[in-house]
C-alpha cells in the first residue's frame, strides 16, 4: 500500500517534468524561426501574412497556442520537419533504433566489465592489477569521448584498416526495426562506437563500484558474515555487493541521461545514424519542429528512465524510507 | 581530521612530497598555466592575426618530419596555415579561461545555495534541494548541448560566434552548482548547532557574518578538491561543446574547436593537426584530474554523497 | 587440557612508518561450559583479544606471535579455509550492536540458512528446521513468519535475539558475545542477558563476555579477567576477584560503579585515561593513575603473580587495603 502510493506520486512528478519539458519546447518553438516562411517564402504580401497568421493561430495567446501544442504532443504530433517534409516524430523513430542499439552495445560493454574489475578493485586494493585498474580508469576519466573515437579510427581504422570508419553498415528489418545485430557487417561497424562510448562511461562504474563496495566491506554486518564462516565468495558477491548495488542502480539511472549527451559526441564522429547526428543536422538547417521533437524525446527518456530506477531502487531497498525520492 | 581546519599545514606539504605522481601533475599543470597566461609573450605567432598568416603555409608537419618540416613552426601549421604551437596556446588560453570561469560561477551560486539553504532550512531549503535533486539528475552535458544548440540556431552562428565564450561559461557554470549546495549545506547542518556558532549568536553577531567568518571556512577543503574535479571537467565539457561545433569558433579556437577542425585531415594524413592538441588537452586534464585525486585523498572531506 | 588455550598472544598495528601494538603476551584458558569475562576501559585490548581469536581482527591488524590452542590446531596458524570452518561452527560471535550486524538487504531465514549450509551439508528445508528452532529457543514470538522478515522490520532487542540464534545455530562449544547488551535499551539488557545465560548453561556452550560492565559480569561469568593497557592485570573466579580485588586498576573499576557510591557524593573515577597504544607508560603501565606507585613500579613490568588462581600485575598487592565495601557482592 505504501509502495502504491509512492509509485503514483512518483508517476504523477515525472508527468509534471514533463509538462515543463514541454513548456520549454513549445516556448523555443515560438521564438526560433518563423513557421510561415518556411511555409511560403519572403514572397507575399504583410496583409496576406496577417491573414495566414491568424489562420494559423499564430496570434491566438499564448496559452491557447500552448495548450494546441500540448494536445497534439500528446497526441504524437510534434509538428512536420522543414527538411524531411515529414512528421518529426516519424523521422526520429526513424532513427532511435541506431541510437538505441550503440546505447544498448556500450552499456553491455560496460556491464560485462566494471562489475568484476569494480569488485576485483575492491577486494584485493593493493594488488597490482587493482592499482593498474586505477591508474587505468583515471586516464579514462580524462580522455574525451570525442578523442576516443576520434583516435580508435585513426588507430584500427586509418592505419591498421581492421575496421570500418563510419557508418552503421548492413542492416536488417526485424518486424519494423532496421537492426544492425543481426548481420556481421552490421556488428562490426557497432564496435568502435560502443568501445568509445563505453570509455567514458567505464572508469566510472569502476570506481564507483569499488569505492561503494570498499565502504561496505568495512561493516559490521560483512565482519558478521565472516565470523559465520561464510565462504569468501558468498560474503563477496552476495552480502556486501547486494548492498552495492542499491547506490550504484541510482547513479546508474543518472548516468543514462548522460550516455545519450555522449551519444550525440560518439554518433558525430562515426556519422552513425541515430538520433544524436540527426539533432546536429537539424541545429545547422534551424529545422526547429525536429529540434524540439528531439527535445521531449530525450526528455520523456531522461524522466521514464529516472522514474523506473527509482521505483525499482524503492522496490529492491528493503530499508528505504518511502519519503521524496528524486525526479 | 585536524587537517581538515588548516590544510596547508606542515603535514600536506610532506604528504605531497613523497607522493612522485601529485608532484609531476602539479609541475605539468603549472606549465600548462603558465604558457597559457603568458601565450601572447611565448606565442611566435599570433594566430588572431590574419595579416600574418599565409595559406601557402598550410598544412606543414612538425620539425621533426624530415625534409617536409618548417624551422618558423616548430609543431606545424594547421589548415589556414597558422602555427600549430601558437595556436595551440592561445587555444588552452581559452580552455582554462571558461573552465575557470565556469567552476568559479558553479561555486559562488552553489555556496551561497548551500550557506543559505543549511542556515535558513525549511522552506526554502526544501526548495532548493528539490532544484538539486531534479538538476542532478538531467546530464550537463545534454542540458548545455541543447540550450547552446537552441540560441545558435536562435542567434545565427556569426552573431554566437562572438558571444560563445560567455555562452560557454554561463551554460557549464549554471548547471553544475547542485555539488557544491549540498556539501556546503551538509557542512553547515554539522557546523549550525555547535557551540561557537551559538556563542557567535549570542555576542549579536549577524547570521551573515556567522556564515561567512565562522560557517564557510570549516568548508574550505571540500571546495577545494571538488573545484579542482570540476575545472577537469567543464574543460572536458568545454571541448566537447566545442568539438560539436556549439563552442568556440574556428578562428577563436579552444583546444576543442582545433581538434574538431583537424579530425578531418587525419585521414589524409596530416595527423598532427588533431593529435598535439589532443595530447596537450588530455595532459591537461589527466595532471588536474591527479592532483584533485590526491587532494581528496589527502584531505578526505567529507563530500556530499547520494 | 582446556578447550581454549591462548598463550602469549601479541597482536600489532602495522600503520605506516610506525606499528602500534595492542597486546603483550595475554595468556588466558577457557574450559568446557566455562564462562569468562574480560573486562577493561575502551582500548584495554578486551575487543582484540576476543577478535584475534578468530582471526577477524580488523586491517591491518594481525597477530604477530604466541598461539591459540582450540581443539588440537593452533587458530594462529591454521589456513584460510580450516579458519572458515571452525568459524561460526565450532566457535561463534555475537557482536554489540544488532541494528549493525544484520545485514539490510537479506532475510533473517536466508542470514540462519546459508550459516548452517556454510558448515553443514544438509538441505535447506532441514536448515530452514533448525533455524525456526533456535528462533524459537531465544523466544521469538511466531518464528515462521520471522524468517521472511528483513532485520529493519524488527527491534533492537529482537535482533539482538536473532543474533543470538545464529550464534548457537552449529551447536558451538563456544561463543565469544562483543558487549552484547551495550547498545540495548537498558530495560532489554538484563532480559537478553539472563536468556544468554541459561542458553549457554543449558546447552553447556562456553561463553567468553567481553564487556566493561562488571554488574553484568559478576552476574554471568564464573571466571574474569581484567585488561589494561593491552596485558591481563588481574584474573579469577569472578567473586574473589570483585569481593577482594588484587590490582588497583581493578579496585578502581569496582569503586566506580554507581552502587558503590552514595547517592550526592562524588562518583569515584579513576583519576587520568588511558594511555594511547603510543605511548604506554614504562614500567607498570597503571603507575601513572595509581594512588598506591612507587619508584619500583616505574622499573620493571611486574609479573602476574597470585594464589589459588586468584592472579594480579601488582608489586604492592600488600600494599592496597581490603577491599571495605558494605556489599558482599555487586549485584544488579
Amino acid at each position: 500500500m505504501d509502495y502504491l502510493y509512492f509509485a503514483v506520486r512518483r508517476v504523477l512528478q515525472a508527468v509534471l517534468v514533463m509538462f515543463v519539458i514541454s513548456l520549454i519546447g513549445f516556448s523555443i518553438q515560438d521564438n526560433l524561426g518563423d513557421p510561415l516562411r518556411e511555409l511560403v517564402g519572403q514572397s507575399v504580401s504583410e496583409t496576406e501574412r496577417q491573414a495566414m497568421r491568424d489562420r494559423m493561430g499564430l496570434n491566438d495567446p499564448f496559452l491557447v497556442q500552448y495548450g494546441r501544442f500540448l494536445g497534439n504532443a500528446v497526441q504524437g504530433d510534434l509538428g512536420n520537419s522543414y527538411f524531411f517534409k515529414k512528421p518529426a516524430l516519424e523521422v526520429i523513430a526513424a532513427k532511435f533504433p541506431a541510437t538505441l542499439e550503440l546505447v544498448i552495445g556500450a552499456t553491455l560493454i560496460i556491464i560485462t566489465f566494471a562489475i568484476p574489475l569494480g569488485v576485483y578493485c575492491a577486494i584485493r586494493p593493493k594488488s597490482w592489477f587493482a592499482k593498474f585498474i586505477m591508474g587505468f580508469s583515471i586516464v579514462g576519466i580524462s580522455v574525451p569521448v570525442f578523442l576516443t573515437a576520434i583516435f580508435s579510427i585513426y588507430i584500427f581504422s586509418v592505419e591498421l584498416g581492421w575496421m570500418p570508419s563510419f557508418g552503421r553498415g548492413e542492416t536488417s528489418d526485424l518486424l519494423g526495426w532496421q537492426s544492425g545485430f543481426l548481420t556481421l557487417d552490421g556488428l562490426v561497424h557497432l564496435i568502435l562506437p560502443s568501445i568509445s562510448l563505453a570509455s567514458i562511461m567505464m572508469p566510472l562504474f569502476i570506481r564507483l563500484i569499488r569505492s561503494e563496495m570498499m565502504e561496505i566491506l568495512q561493516m559490521d554486518y560483512i565482519r558478521f558474515a565472516w565470523a559465520k564462516g561464510l565462504y569468501p565468495k558468498r560474503v563477496w558477491f552476495l552480502h556486501a555487493f547486494k548492498n552495492t548495488l542499491l547506490p550504484v542502480i541510482t547513479v546508474g539511472g543518472v548516468q543514462i541521461g548522460t550516455m545519450l549527451a555522449y551519444t550525440i559526441l560518439t554518433e558525430s564522429v562515426f556519422q552513425w545514424p541515430g538520433m544524436g547526428f540527426l539533432f546536429l543536422e537539424a541545429v545547422n538547417r534551424v529545422d526547429t519542429p525536429l529540434i524540439i521533437a528531439y527535445i521531449i524525446v530525450v526528455g520523456l527518456i531522461f524522466v521514464v528512465t529516472n522514474t523506473i530506477v527509482d521505483l525499482v531502487y524503492t522496490w529492491v531497498n528493503p530499508t528505504v524510507k518511502l519519503v521524496g525520492g528524486t525526479s | 581530521m585536524n587537517v581538515k581546519t588548516s590544510f596547508l599545514s606542515s603535514d600536506l606539504v610532506f604528504r605531497f612530497r613523497r607522493d612522485k605522481v601529485a608532484v609531476v601533475s602539479l609541475i605539468v599543470v603549472l606549465i600548462l598555466v603558465f604558457s597559457a597566461l603568458l601565450a601572447p609573450v611565448i606565442a611566435p605567432h599570433n594566430p588572431y592575426d590574419l595579416t600574418t598568416i599565409d595559406i601557402m603555409d598550410s598544412e606543414i608537419p612538425p620539425v621533426w618530419d624530415e625534409g617536409e618540416g618548417d624551422s618558423r613552426f616548430l609543431l606545424g601549421t594547421d589548415p589556414q596555415g597558422r602555427d600549430m604551437l601558437s595556436t595551440i596556446l592561445y587555444g588552452m588560453r581559452i580552455s582554462l579561461t571558461i573552465g575557470f570561469f565556469a567552476v568559479l560561477l558553479q561555486a559562488f551560486l552553489g555556496v551561497s545555495i548551500g550557506l543559505l539553504s543549511g542556515y535558513l532550512g525549511g522552506r526554502i531549503d526544501a526548495f532548493f534541494m528539490r532544484l538539486a535533486d531534479i538538476q542532478l539528475s538531467l546530464s550537463t552535458l545534454m542540458v548545455a548541448i541543447i540550450t547552446l544548440a537552441v540560441f545558435q540556431a536562435g542567434f545565427g552562428a556569426e552573431l554566437y560566434s562572438e558571444l560563445a565564450i560567455i555562452m560557454l561559461v554561463l551554460v557549464i557554470g549554471i548547471a553544475e552548482w547542485p555539488q557544491y549546495a549540498r556539501t556546503v549545506r551538509a557542512s553547515v547542518l554539522a557546523e549550525k548547532h555547535k557551540e561557537y556558532v551559538d556563542a557567535a549568536r549570542v555576542i549579536g553577531m549577524s547570521s551573515r557574518r556567522i556564515m561567512i567568518r565562522h560557517i564557510l571556512p570549516n568548508t574550505l577543503s571540500p571546495i577545494l578538491v571538488i573545484s579542482t574535479i570540476q575545472v577537469a571537467n567543464a574543460i572536458i565539457s568545454e571541448a566537447a561543446l566545442s568539438f560539436l561545433g556549439l563552442g568556440m569558433p574556428v578562428n577563436k579556437p579552444s583546444l576543442g574547436s582545433l581538434i574538431s577542425s583537424g579530425f578531418e585531415f587525419i585521414f589524409s594524413g596530416s595527423w598532427w593537426i588533431t593529435v598535439i592538441p589532443s595530447v596537450v588537452l588530455v595532459a591537461l586534464i589527466l595532471s588536474i584530474n591527479l592532483l584533485g585525486d590526491w587532494l581528496r585523498d589527502v584531505l578526505n572531506p567529507k563530500l556530499y554523497k547520494d | 587440557m582446556a578447550l581454549l588455550t591462548v598463550r602469549n598472544l601479541e597482536v600489532e598495528f602495522p600503520l605506516g612508518r610506525k606499528t602500534l601494538q595492542a597486546l603483550y603476551g595475554v595468556d588466558f584458558s577457557l574450559e568446557k561450559g566455562e564462562r569468562l569475562g574480560i573486562v577493561g576501559e575502551s582500548g584495554t585490548g578486551k575487543s582484540v583479544a576476543a577478535f584475534s581469536i578468530l582471526n577477524l581482527l580488523s586491517k591491518p591488524g594481525r597477530i604477530s606471535r604466541g598461539e591459540i590452542l582450540f581443539e588440537g590446531s593452533d587458530l594462529a596458524t591454521l589456513n584460510d579455509d580450516a579458519m572458515r570452518d571452525i568459524r561460526g561452527n565450532r566457535i561463534s560471535m555475537i557482536f554489540q550492536d544488532p541494528m549493525m550486524t544484520l545485514n539490510p538487504v537479506l532475510t533473517i531465514g536466508t542470514q540462519m540458512i546459508e550459516c548452517l549450509k556454510a558448515h553443514r551439508n544438509i538441505s535447506r528445508e532441514a536448515a530452514r528446521e533448525i533455524a525456526i528452532s533456535k528462533l524459537k529457543e531465544v523466544m521469538i514470538p511466531s518464528p515462521e513468519n520471522r524468517m521472511d522478515s528483513y532485520p529493519h522490520e524488527l527491534s533492537g532487542g529482537m535482533r539482538q535475539r536473532v543474533v543470538i540464534a545464529i550464534a548457537l545455530l552449529t551447536d558451538p562449544s563456544i561463543i565469544i558475545a562483543d558487549e552484547p547488551t551495550t547498545a540495548l535499551d537498558v530495560t532489554i539488557q538484563a532480559e537478553i542477558m539472563v536468556l544468554m545465560l541459561e542458553l549457554c548453561k543449558n546447552n553447556s556452550v562456553g561463553l567468553i563476555l567481553i564487556t566493561h560492565d562488571l554488574a553484568v559480569v559478576s552476574q554471568v561469568t564464573e571466571r574474569v579477567m581484567v585488561m589494561y593497557a593491552g596485558r591481563v592485570v588481574e584474573e579469577g573466579p569472578t567473586r574473589d576477584v570483585i569481593q577482594n580485588p588484587q590490582h588497583p586498576y581493578t579496585r578502581g573499576l569496582i569503586k566506580a560503579l554507581p552502587q558503590e557510591n552514595r547517592p550526592g557524593s562524588r562518583l569515584n573515577q579513576i583519576r587520568g585515561s588511558m594511555p594511547a597504544l603510543d605511548a604506554i607508560p614504562a614500567g607498570c603501565a597503571f603507575n601513572p593513575r595509581c594512588d598506591y606507585a612507587d619508584g619500583e613500579c616505574l622499573k620493571a613490568i611486574p609479573p602476574l603473580l597470585g594464589k589459588k588462581g586468584h592472579k594480579a600485575t601488582c608489586l604492592h598487592t600488600d600494599r592496597i587495603p581490603p577491599f571495605e565495601s558494605a556489599r558482599q557482592e555487586v549485584s544488579t
